[in-house]
């Protein structure tokens, strides 16, 4: 059976490359409405640049979290 | 009166200010330093050796991340708007797998340790944001709160 064939470390990628879909979502999200909170207020921009790039490294851990599990299930 | 044509477009529309990411990732970068010595300590009374030498590897990565992001947002919010929400996808995406090939790179040397690897990755992203976020909240959101020298009350 071919789920059976799966070892642990192509579950672990697996699971990783399901779990990079989350933040994708989140920092497109995050980006488009920071884009239309620039275009509405460009005397804003500055916190709003800052807050974004806050929110995207933040996002970005979820998808850090995911491949440290990956790396200490591989390994 | 002016028309819905000659209106710039949101996406062509561009910010021409200063890039307030580069001062971020520059803080980030300071305090970093400043915490590298006590992960390093901790690494290398844990793990020896091979523990010091993943916890500075992992530590060098998250910092050159933090300042490519920044220098790539930096430069895509001069050009337009829709450059900077492009970038910000792909450049997560290409970060991520920056790390990603760096980190199964070196995965098989004598020198690493996957534990405190993968640890310091994580902790040391979390960590340099939550503190940065405490300044950045304190000065940004409520700018009567930043923090003020001797001199200057």
């Amino acid at each position: 059976m071919l789920l059976a064939e799966i070892t642990n470390k192509g579950l672990a990628a697996l699971t990783y490359g399901l779990g990079a879909i989350g933040p994708g979502i989140g920092i497109g999200y995050l980006v488009g409405q920071a884009v239309q909170a620039m275009a509405r207020q460009p005397e804003a921009a500055g916190m709003v640049r800052t807050t974004m790039f806050l929110g995207i490294a933040f996002v970005e851990a979820l998808a850090l979290i995911g491949f440290v599990v990956f790396f200490l299930a591989g390994a | 009166m002016t028309t819905a044509a000659a209106r710039p477009s949101v996406l062509t529309s561009r910010d021409l200010g200063p890039a307030p990411e580069r001062q971020v990732a520059r803080d980030i970068l300071r305090n970093g330093l400043f915490a590298l010595p006590v992960a390093l300590l901790i690494g290398f009374i844990g793990w020896g050796t091979s523990g010091l030498g993943s916890v500075g590897f992992a530590a060098g990565l998250i910092l050159a991340n933090f300042w490519l992001a920044a220098v790539l947002l930096g430069w895509a919010a001069r050009i337009s708007l829709g450059l900077l929400m492009g970038v910000s996808l792909f450049g997560f995406l290409i970060r991520i797998g920056l790390i990603s090939v760096a980190v199964l790179a070196v995965r098989d040397q004598a020198w690493v340790e996957p534990v405190p690897l993968g640890v310091t990755l994580v902790v040391a992203h979390l960590g340099l944001l939550f503190w940065e976020t405490r300044f950045v909240s304190a000065s940004l959101a409520f700018p009567g709160l930043k923090p003020t020298t001797s001199e200057e009350s």
